[in-house]
């Protein structure tokens, strides 16, 4: 079993990317130490230990270094195997499906809503389209997991692809808000929604997920950055 | 007997020039597993295809005992995992060294890879640019290759033996050179990148890896090809 002491994360709570980690570290019931960081100034600790993309969240553990949020998360996993719940399931072929969605939700649905974000005209009405596919994806997942008897993505626990997706959800309905746009529509994916309000209520997630006044401003912040941007050229 | 997989069936479905796909035969030939190659038209992709990447629709796709495993890197851990028995381990034991595995790969695949994706299918500036970016991002993995203590003095990535990040890399190799070619350029410099010199020819030289290795010739002219239809295609948005 590993050493408890010692376990300190770099981030800032807005983060969906820092919220997975905060998630998992949170189901283990692992102590650790939040060294908040500034997006707008990042400090030389954050530079130094993740000189590769500069990005939070970074996990230090014993004096070792991890980045990227889905990796810390299996690093938690591995690390601290003995506490329940185990966040990966058992069999090959099961890890292989959670790997699949947690890669879909960082490779096609993060950059899709990113793009909502982001985009004006018809580049946005694009992002929204992708977004709206995106989710119809997911949903069809759920389905296919839910004929097994499953709560969620992996099984009647929240798991990888579970942290994956939950990480994001506050900053996805700042992007709907701040857009106007629905992205995720309770006609077109019930059963994204009710997996969405069943991960919210989780008491240990509740207590984790941001201010979403916060994540609002920040992309509302983000929106009049890149929209200004734009208009400019 | 945990992690022991029944051989059963095992179809890989793919196009024998993608990295994407060597990725996983070099993973199957360092473990010496049977399998039936299942070579897909790209223009014409099959039912078969469709069906198992229904979100993706892309090659490799890994068949085993009737279940799809999509994605080239997590068909490689799945290999792993579902035949643990067989050597080598593809990836290291200890949770730090697999995250630091999994960091290199997830680098390759989100920033190499694009880049590598521009190379091909760039004209002039854009090209170029893609080029001196690919170049950067060489860079970085020789810097990681003379400092990680993970690397750092050892043969290959995965240590003495080939591993999940070597895997990762190794397989884009032919594409790497053929575009060297088509670019007519140098992204891995002998001098100002000894040690990923060194470590793309014995990765290339090395058994299990150097059978599955794409034809050179072959691949150049496909490439080729497929960039002159780019070149006709409408500037896209």
């Amino acid at each position: 079993m590993a050493m408890e002491e010692q376990v300190k994360l770099i981030g800032w709570l807005r983060s969906p990317f820092v919220t997975r980690v905060r998630i998992a570290l949170a189901l283990k019931g692992i102590q650790y130490e939040f060294i908040e960081d500034d997006s707008e100034n990042k400090s030389q600790l954050l530079l130094k230990s993740n000189p590769v993309h500069k990005k939070v969240p970074v996990l230090f553990h014993n004096g070792k270094i991890v980045c990227e949020s889905m990796i810390i998360v299996q690093y938690i996993d591995e690390t601290w195997d003995t506490n329940a719940p185990n966040l990966m399931p058992k069999d090959p072929y099961d890890r292989a499906i959670a790997r699949f969605w947690a890669a879909f939700v960082d490779d096609k649905l993060a950059l899709s809503v990113w793009g909502v974000l982001v985009g004006q005209g018809e580049k946005q009405q694009k992002a929204v389209e992708e977004s709206l596919a995106n989710f119809l994806l997911l949903e069809d997942a759920l389905r296919a997991s839910s004929c097994s008897g499953n709560a969620y993505f992996g099984g009647d626990e929240i798991g990888f692809a579970d942290i994956a997706l939950g990480g994001l959800l506050v900053t996805i309905k700042a992007i709907e808000k701040v857009t106007n746009t629905v992205l995720v529509d309770p006609e077109k994916t019930p059963l994204l929604c009710a997996w969405i309000d069943r991960f919210s209520q989780i008491d240990l997630v509740r207590g984790i997920l941001p201010d979403p006044a916060k994540v609002l401003e920040r992309v509302s912040h983000q929106r009049a950055k890149f929209t200004s941007a734009l208009a400019g050229n | 007997m945990e992690g022991c997989a029944q051989e059963g069936q095992v179809k890989l479905l793919g196009v024998t020039l993608s990295p994407f796909v060597v990725r996983v035969r070099i993973a199957f030939s360092l473990k010496g597993i049977h399998y039936e190659l299942i070579e897909e038209d790209i223009q014409n992709k099959s039912e078969l295809l469709l069906q198992s990447n229904p979100v993706h629709k892309k090659i490799p796709v890994l068949i085993h005992n009737g279940k799809p495993v999509c994605e080239s890197m997590i068909i490689v851990q799945y290999i792993e995992e579902a035949w643990g028995n067989k050597a080598p381990n593809l990836m290291p034991k200890e949770p730090y060294d697999r995250a630091i595995a999994r960091f290199w790969a997830a680098f390759i695949d989100d920033k190499l890879v694009p880049c590598l994706a521009e190379v091909f299918t760039g004209q002039g500036e854009q090209q170029q640019k893609a080029v001196q970016e690919l170049v950067a991002n060489f860079l970085i993995l020789e810097e990681s290759v003379r400092t990680n203590p993970c690397f750092s003095g050892k043969l290959y990535f995965g240590g003495d033996e080939i591993g999940f990040v070597d895997i990762a890399l190794g397989g884009l190799s032919a594409f790497v050179k053929a575009l060297e070619k088509v670019t007519n350029s140098v992204l891995i410099d002998e001098e100002k990148m000894p040690l990923l010199s060194a470590w793309m020819d014995r990765f290339c030289e090395a058994e299990g890896v150097k059978e599955v290795m794409p034809d050179p010739v072959k691949l150049l002219e496909i490439i080729c090809a497929t960039r002159v239809k780019f070149a006709a295609l409408p500037a896209a948005n």
